[in-house]
C-alpha cells in the first residue's frame, strides 16, 4: 500500500512538473501559442460517452503492450539481483532466493581493476561536458539566426537544416577518415568535438528565439549601450526552456552513442560504457561473467531513465514544438 | 543516439533589411558589414565546428571515395593510390554483400514501420481520449521507457532474451512444448524488428500524442456537434490534423532503419550466424576495418545519398498530397 501510495506522489509530482514548466514558458509569444499544448486537457466534448465494455477492452489491450515494453527492464532488474550462475535458472522473471545485488555491484566496480567507473565517468565528462558546450553554441547561433540579421543567414540556416537529415552513424565513417588522418583518433577530442555540434538545437532555438526574445528587449538594451553579448545574456533568460530540451535530446544522443565511440577509441580507458558493455558482452562470460555484464547494464541505465522520468514533461514539450510547426 | 530534428521546417523569409537601392550602395555594403560583425561572434564557432565536423569529413570522403590503392606487380611493392572516378561506386552496385545489406534493411524497414507506425498512432488516439482516462500518465511512462535506454543496452538485454537455451522465454514456452529459435537465419531480421519496435513505438507515440494534444479544443466540439466523434472523429479529423508529426515520425523511422548498426551488431553474440556485412552500416565498416578506406568513403556516401533521397521523396509526396 506504501509503495503504491508513493508511486501516486510521485506520479502528482510529475504533473505538478508539467504546469510548472507551462507557466516558465514566455507569456508574450504570440506566434506560436496553438504549437503549445495546454497539460491536463480532457480531449473528447463531454457529448460523447464511453461504454464500460469498450473501456474495460481498451485499457486490457493497453495493459497488455504496457507488459512488453516493462518486461526486458524487468528482466534486467531481476537478473541483476540474481547470484552467480543463477541468471539463466528459475524463472528469468523474478528474483531467486539469494538476494545478491550489492554483491554483484561490488563484483562489478572491482572488475578488471575498476574500470567499469572510469567507464561510467567518461559517459558522464562526454555527456555532460558535451551537451553544456552544444548547447551554448547552438543557442548563440540561433539566437543570431533569429535576432541579428546579417547577410547569408537563410544560407547558414539551409545548410544546418540539411544537416539534421544527414544521420550521425553515416557520418561516423567519414569523421573516422578526417580524424585518423589528422591523428585525433584515440584521444578525447575525437568523441568530443563531434558531440557539441548540434543542427537541431540550432533550429530549435531559432524558432523559440524568434517568438520568446522581444525584439524591444534588444533595441532597449542597445539604446543603453549594452554589448550584443550583455543582451544575449539577458535574452538566453527567455530561452530557458529551448535550453533544456537541447540539452536533454544532447545528453541522451551522447550517452547513447555507440558506433562513433566504438570506431574512434581503441584505449579501454578512454570510452564510455556502452563501448565498454559491449566489449564484455563478447567475451561471451569469461572472464567477466553474464551476472557483471548485465548489473553493469543496470546500473548505466539507471541515471538516464531517472533523469528521464523527473523531466518528461520538457521532453513532451521539446517533441511538441518540433512536430506541430 | 542520432540527432533528431524537425527537419521540414522552412525558414519564414524574413523581409531583407539590407534596403539596397541604387543611391546607397556603399551605405548598404557598410551596414552588411557592420551587420556581419556583429553577428560573428554568436555564429562563426558553430559554424566553424560544423565546418569541422560536417562539411570537410563529407567533402573528404566523396573525394576519397573517387580513389583507390593500387598494388603494383605480385603485391611486394607499396601501394599506390590513384584515381579511380567511380570505380568504387561501380564495385559497391555489383557488390552482392553490400546490395544484399541494402535489400535486408528495406526488408526490415517496409514490415516494421508501418507496424510500428500504425501501433504509435493507435496508442495516441487512445492516450488523447477519454477512454484511457485512468492511468494515462502510467501507460505514457511504460511506453516511453525503452527510448531511455541505450540501443546497445536494449539490444544487450534483448540478447540475452534470445539467447538459444539460456533464454527465460523460450524455456519458458519449451516447457509448454513450443519450440522456437529467435536466431535462425529465417528468425533474425523479424528479432531485429521487434528490438526497433520496442525501442521506438513510445517514442513515436509521445511525437504523435503531443500534435494530438495541440488541436484546439473548438474543432473536436464542433465536430461533436455535427456528429463526429469517436473513432469517426479520430480518423477523419485528428489523423489528417497530425500528419506533419506522422510524416516526420515517418522519415525519421526510414532513417533510422536504413543506418541499422547497433542492434545487429550486438546480436552477433548469440547469433554467430549473422552475417558480418548485415546491414550497409555494417558493410562499410567492415571495409574499413579491412583498411579498405576509399571502398568504405563510396559505400558511406552511397547511403548517406539514399537517405537524404528518401527523405526529400517522402516529404514531397505528401506536399503533394496536400496540395490535392
Amino acid at each position: 500500500m506504501t509503495s503504491l501510495d508513493r508511486g501516486h506522489s510521485a506520479l502528482d509530482a510529475l504533473d505538478a512538473g508539467d504546469r510548472a514548466t507551462a507557466v516558465a514558458r514566455p507569456a508574450g509569444r504570440s506566434e506560436n501559442t496553438a504549437a503549445v499544448p495546454r497539460p491536463r486537457r480532457s480531449r473528447d466534448s463531454p457529448l460523447t460517452t464511453v461504454s464500460p465494455a469498450s473501456r474495460v477492452f481498451v485499457l486490457a489491450i493497453m495493459s497488455l503492450f504496457a507488459v512488453y515494453f516493462l518486461a526486458p527492464v524487468w528482466w534486467l532488474l531481476v537478473a541483476a539481483t540474481k547470484g552467480q550462475g543463477e541468471i539463466f535458472s528459475g524463472n528469468g522473471f523474478w528474483f531467486s532466493r539469494h538476494f545478491a545485488l550489492v554483491h554483484n555491484v561490488q563484483t562489478l566496480f572491482e572488475a578488471q581493476g575498476g574500470i567499469y567507473s572510469r567507464w561510467l565517468l567518461n559517459s558522464l565528462l562526454y555527456a555532460v561536458g558535451g551537451g553544456i558546450v552544444a548547447t551554448l553554441l547552438a543557442s548563440m547561433c540561433g539566437y543570431a539566426l533569429a535576432k541579428l540579421p546579417f547577410p547569408g543567414r537563410e544560407a547558414v540556416f539551409g545548410t544546418v537544416l540539411a544537416a539534421v537529415l544527414l544521420p550521425a552513424p553515416v557520418l561516423a565513417i567519414p569523421l573516422y577518415l578526417v580524424f585518423s588522418y589528422t591523428h585525433v583518433v584515440n584521444t578525447f577530442w575525437s568523441v568530443f568535438i563531434p558531440s557539441i555540434v548540434s543542427p537541431f538545437g540550432v533550429y530549435l532555438s531559432r524558432i523559440y528565439a524568434a517568438s520568446s526574445v522581444p525584439d524591444q528587449l534588444i533595441e532597449a538594451g542597445r539604446l543603453d549601450g549594452a554589448s550584443e553579448l550583455r543582451i544575449f545574456g539577458i535574452g538566453v533568460r527567455l530561452m530557458a526552456p529551448a535550453m533544456v530540451t537541447i540539452f536533454l535530446f544532447q545528453f541522451v544522443a551522447i550517452w547513447t552513442n555507440y558506433l562513433l565511440p566504438s570506431l574512434m577509441l581503441a584505449n579501454d580507458k578512454l570510452q564510455p560504457v556502452t563501448v565498454g558493455l559491449v566489449s564484455w558482452r563478447e567475451l561471451q562470460g569469461y572472464p567477466i561473467s553474464y551476472t557483471t555484464v548485465v548489473t553493469g547494464a543496470f546500473v548505466s541505465v539507471v541515471p538516464v531513465v531517472a533523469m528521464f522520468l523527473s523531466l518528461q514533461s520538457f521532453w513532451s514539450k521539446g517533441l511538441a514544438t518540433g512536430s506541430v510547426k | 543516439m542520432t540527432s533528431r530534428g524537425p527537419p521540414w521546417y522552412a525558414a519564414p523569409a524574413n523581409p531583407s533589411t539590407d534596403g539596397v537601392t541604387v543611391s546607397s550602395v556603399t551605405i548598404g555594403r557598410r551596414r552588411r558589414l557592420r551587420e556581419l560583425r556583429r553577428a560573428a561572434p554568436f555564429v562563426l564557432p558553430f559554424v566553424l565546428l560544423f565546418i569541422v565536423v560536417y562539411l570537410i569529413p563529407t567533402g573528404y570522403s566523396i573525394a576519397q571515395s573517387l580513389f583507390k590503392e593500387q598494388r603494383s606487380g605480385l603485391g611486394l611493392g607499396g601501394a599506390q593510390t590513384v584515381f579511380a572516378g567511380f570505380g568504387n561506386y561501380l564495385r559497391a552496385f555489383q557488390d552482392s554483400a553490400f546490395i544484399g545489406s541494402l535489400g535486408r534493411v528495406a526488408f526490415i524497414g517496409v514490415i516494421q514501420v508501418p507496424v510500428m507506425l500504425g501501433l504509435a498512432l493507435f496508442f495516441a488516439l487512445l492516450l488523447d481520449s477519454r477512454v484511457t482516462t485512468p492511468g494515462r500518465r502510467f501507460f505514457r511512462i511504460a511506453y516511453f521507457l525503452p527510448y531511455g535506454l541505450p540501443g546497445v543496452i536494449a539490444a544487450l538485454v534483448w540478447s540475452f532474451l534470445y539467447a538459444p537455451t539460456l533464454s527465460p522465454v523460450t524455456r519458458l514456452l519449451s516447457s509448454v512444448g513450443v519450440h522456437v529459435s529467435f536466431v535462425s537465419d529465417a528468425a533474425l531480421p523479424f528479432s531485429i524488428m521487434n528490438i526497433l519496435t520496442w525501442a521506438w513505438t513510445g517514442y513515436n507515440t509521445i511525437l504523435i500524442f503531443a500534435a494530438l494534444q495541440a488541436i484546439p479544443e473548438e474543432t473536436m466540439e464542433a465536430a461533436a456537434l455535427d456528429g463526429c466523434s469517436g473513432w469517426k472523429a479520430a480518423l477523419l479529423i485528428k489523423v489528417p490534423l497530425v500528419r506533419p508529426a506522422l510524416l516526420l515520425t515517418l522519415v525519421f523511422s526510414i532513417i533510422g532503419t536504413f543506418q541499422l548498426y547497433n542492434e545487429p551488431v550486438t546480436m552477433k553474440a548469440v547469433a554467430p550466424n549473422l552475417e558480418s556485412t548485415y546491414t550497409p552500416m555494417m558493410a562499410a565498416l567492415r571495409a574499413l576495418s579491412a583498411n579498405d578506406f576509399n571502398y568504405a568513403a563510396a559505400q558511406s556516401v552511397v547511403l548517406g545519398a539514399l537517405i537524404c533521397v528518401l527523405s526529400v521523396l517522402v516529404f514531397r509526396f505528401s506536399a503533394k498530397r496536400v496540395d490535392e
